[in-house]
């Protein structure tokens, strides 16, 4: 579905400087996969989803998505797209219902076809009973779902989500990802973007993770986790400042420690072991807990702890 | 590392000093805030406010006015053509500030910035800021009528020297209308461009074409006449004129700045209320 | 010539259209690169029609600003001035400023809806970022906005024709022609408003549109002849494209055509061809970076 070797993008900003937001990423996506980019805010993500999107051309590199150059057939393959931006961009000026039909109409289907896939699209967010409502009068969440509603008019072979459930509550996120993985089942290729590491280990086959505009590491969740955590992870709590006393002690305990301002964070194969390790070597937390390694572990390996921007 | 520089910072920070504050030291710092973001658009306005009059008194005192004077100007008070509108375009393009101003201006931070909200999260509450509003546009009007008056001397219509009356005469006719422009963004939700175009086209602009602007409203038929009696820039007109080239009996300028007044104290009360309604929640 | 490929899709109607798409470009032999127009500006069009209800009020209330003024002006200032020395000797200044006001009302439309209107779209509702996410190209959306502003201009221009007979301020049967030349002086303007558009970042840069746009509307001779100025100001006023918008408005409702009016509808076909064309190579520089 998108073929990627080398793909850059750069911009020049008022300043007269490059900024060089994508430099040189491979990418192979296949059919009917759910594909995941995870980053820190100004990793390269949203550049790569609009050239991916067809609606900003690359700078240098390959690209092809679903066999076609997008410099030269962008509009053939945006038919064929569906895209969830990052911010909502739904017509205030149109009510619901009309969202749908009108998007619809820009991919040039007949009045009669769109009205009807806007009643078998409203029905699908679950947002019947808002037809006629305006834009305006939504919640966040119900017009994150009119959003990814509004980009399925064309039954897209290629579904790209930018951010999709960010600044939802978990309930209008778990409609969401129910909705996803709907259109997963129905061989829909998924391509996303994501903070939300639970989101990405719930949603996505595969992923890469990028920073820098690069890509520093790929596989399924699972690979991930085996390759840069460890299987478990002992969180011990301290009051805030005494955590520092434990440090030394601990770090022996494990190979890969990292200290937080309220905790220390001991990377280990059995962490019940490692655990009573630790009370046998003196060290006394005011709680503990053993936890299996999540993408978040990884991600924060991978991108480093501060901020970036 | 990060607790210890934590730490450091508080420690680091000055005791801060505080006076004491009444609810004046809070409307003048609201309004200094209001100030402060006008300020990048200071010159801009400025240049604005000294060009519109140069344009108008060009293109209206001088052009249209060679047609007028030449076929006599008795129903104008025999005055010349120039000299008949600049007080009333003075008063004019303070009212196009005030539109602008406590429409889209007052509306946005209500909506799209929220900046209401954050000041009213202080001490300040809303009907201070309300206050501070009025203050703000008032500030600006004084402003523009002061260099409109400056351009109407370099023209020769500023009249004689009660002619500067025209710059508070202006401000008030001006604040008068803005205060109801400000109840109308306090008080609407959503399209805010429907409703601020209709009062300018149905409000505004006939405001200024039936005041007795560019011409008297005695040329206008019997049956429209009196509709000017409801405009407050026909007040504001008939008292700059009357305090640049005189003529206006003291009682009938005690009826106009009478009605002034009462215009603009009712729509303050108004707008004091309407902010808090907005506003406490 | 934009114009024209729209339309062949439109009478090109494959007999599938109802059930089929048409594939972009099969159809027709295109001018527009394929990259820009899927040759679907209809229903951006269409867009436009259903989103007006929204603002109904403002449309209508759009009607009425020119007519205050040529009440207000034409009884006040009329009854100041008494006749005017047209193009066919000396008319009633309501008659004088009429063709005036319709010609500057068809360029402010104009420039408000290539202007504010786009630049609001562009920036603040994204609307055409979600268009250009389809497969819509930026031809698509470049035109179906004039064409919506356009007939806007239209109607406009009809209903202040409407009032200009009923006030018997209609001296020719060239008058038939106002509205399509209401048309041409709003595509002269649209054109090359919307190649402004495209280089303004904040509103402020808007109101310097505005700024620009009020000394025109002032100095055109909408209230009053040319020849009141002296004679250089008279040769910096014939340049202004108001200038030849309101000759030719003038000369068709009192009924002075002559070959100059070729002249003066010649500079809109300039501005409307110069527009258009710079605007289809900005605009994808713009919408798709």
């Amino acid at each position: 579905m998108i073929h990627a070797a080398g793909l850059t993008k750069s911009f020049d900003t008022k300043g007269g400087e490059t900024v060089h937001a994508v430099r040189g990423i491979d990418l192979d996506v296949p059919r009917g996969e759910a594909f995941g980019f995870l980053g820190p805010n100004g990793a390269g993500k949203s550049s790569t989803m609009r050239m991916i999107a067809c609606v900003s051309p690359r700078t240098d590199g390959e690209l092809s998505i679903l066999g076609m150059d997008p410099n030269t057939q962008g509009i053939a393959i945006r038919d064929r797209l569906g895209v969830v931006p990052q911010q909502d961009n739904l017509d205030e000026e149109l009510t619901v219902r009309e969202n749908l039909y009108v998007y619809a109409r820009y991919f040039g289907f007949s009045k009669t076809y769109c009205w009807a896939k806007a009643d078998e699209l409203l029905e699908f967010a679950q947002l019947t009973e808002k037809a006629n409502a305006k834009v305006t009068a939504l919640s966040g969440g119900m017009k994150r779902r009119l959003t990814i509603a509004r980009s399925l008019v064309n039954d897209p072979e290629l579904l790209l989500l930018d951010e999709p459930t960010t600044g939802l509550d978990p309930q209008a996120r778990h409609v969401l990802w129910d909705r996803l993985f709907r259109l997963k089942q129905a061989g829909v290729t998924l391509v996303l973007t994501t903070h939300y590491m639970d989101e990405a280990e719930q949603l996505c086959d595969r992923l890469v993770v990028m920073d820098g505009g690069q890509i520093v590491a790929e596989g399924s969740p699972a690979q991930l986790i085996a390759r840069y955590s460890t299987r478990e992870v002992v969180e011990l709590r301290f009051v805030p400042g005494t955590q520092h006393a434990a440090e030394p002690v601990a770090s022996k305990l494990v190979d890969r420690l990292e200290v937080l301002p309220d905790r220390l964070l001991l990377y280990t194969q059995d962490g019940d072991d490692t655990l009573e390790q630790a009370h046998a070597a003196g060290i006394e937390p005011v709680a503990s807990l053993v936890r299996r390694s999540t993408l978040e572990d990884v991600f924060l390996r991978l991108t480093g702890r501060s901020l970036v921007d | 590392m990060t607790t210890v520089d934590e730490k450091a910072g508080v420690r680091a920070a000055d005791e801060p000093i505080r006076r004491p504050a009444t609810a004046w030291t809070y409307r003048i710092r609201t309004w200094e805030y209001l100030l402060r973001q006008w300020r990048p658009y200071f010159w801009s306005g400025l240049a604005e406010a000294a060009g519109a009059p140069l344009l108008y008194l060009l293109a209206l005192g001088l052009g249209m006015g060679s047609l007028i004077n030449k076929r006599g100007t008795e129903a104008l008070g025999g005055v010349t053509y120039v000299e008949y509108i600049g007080p009333a375009l003075l008063c004019g393009a303070a009212l196009q500030i005030a539109f602008s101003e406590a429409s889209f201006a007052t509306f946005g931070r209500f909506k799209w910035h929220r900046t209401l909200w954050g000041i009213t999260s202080t001490p300040i509450t809303p009907a201070v800021a309300a206050d501070a509003h009025v203050m703000f546009i008032s500030t600006r009007l004084l402003f523009s009528a002061a260099l409109y008056y400056l351009v109407l001397l370099v023209f020769g219509a500023a009249g004689g020297v009660a002619g500067i009356l025209m710059i508070p005469i202006a401000v008030l006719t001006a604040i008068s209308c803005a205060v109801w422009i400000m109840v109308l963004s306090a008080t609407i939700e959503d399209d805010a461009s429907v409703a601020f175009n209709m009062v300018l086209r149905f409000g505004i602009i006939p405001m200024s074409l039936f005041s007795a602007s560019f011409f008297p409203i005695s040329q206008l038929p019997w049956a429209v006449r009196w509709l000017a009696f409801f405009s407050p820039l026909w007040h504001g007109n008939e008292l700059a004129r009357g305090s640049a080239l005189g003529g206006l009996p003291l009682w009938q300028a005690a009826v106009h700045l009478s009605v002034l007044i009462a215009v603009f104290v009712t729509g303050f009360l108004v707008v004091r209320k309407r902010f808090e309604k907005r506003l406490v929640v | 010539m934009a114009v024209s490929s729209d339309r062949a899709v439109e009478h090109g109607v494959h007999p599938l259209r109802e059930k089929l798409r048409p594939q972009p470009g099969v159809l027709v032999l295109r001018i527009i690169p394929l990259q820009l127009s899927a040759g679907r500006s209809r229903v951006v069009l269409e867009r436009a029609l259903r989103s007006s209800k929204s603002f109904r009020w403002t449309i209508i209330s759009g009607f009425f600003e020119p007519v205050f003024y040529l009440l207000a002006m034409g009884a006040g200032i009329g009854a100041l001035i008494g006749t005017v020395d047209g193009p066919t000797g000396p008319v009633a200044y309501a008659a004088f400023i009429a063709p005036g006001l319709l010609a500057t009302s068809a360029m402010n439309g104009a420039i408000f809806d290539s202007t504010v209107n786009v630049f609001f779209k562009l920036k603040y509702a994204k609307t055409y970022d979600a268009m250009l996410a389809t497969s819509l190209g930026p031809m698509d959306v470049a035109l179906g906005e004039v064409g919506w502003a356009l007939g806007r201009g239209a109607l406009y221009a009809t209903a202040f024709e409407l009032v200009m007979l009923a006030m018997g301020l209609i001296e020719s049967w060239w008058a038939l022609l106002v509205v399509p030349v209401a048309i041409l002086i709003a595509l002269g303007f649209a054109a090359v408003g919307m190649a402004v558009t495209t280089y303004l970042k904040t509103f402020q840069h808007l109101d310097w549109v505005m700024t620009a746009v009020m000394p025109m509307f002032l100095f055109s001779t909408t209230f009053y002849p040319i020849d009141v100025y002296p004679r250089g100001v008279q040769i910096l006023v014939q340049c202004l494209p108001l200038y030849h918008g309101i000759e030719l408005m003038r000369g068709l409702t009192l009924g002075a055509v002559g070959i100059g009016m070729l002249g003066h509808a010649a500079y809109f076909v300039v501005m409307a061809i110069g527009g258009v064309l710079f605007v289809s190579r900005r605009l994808e520089k713009l919408l798709l970076t």
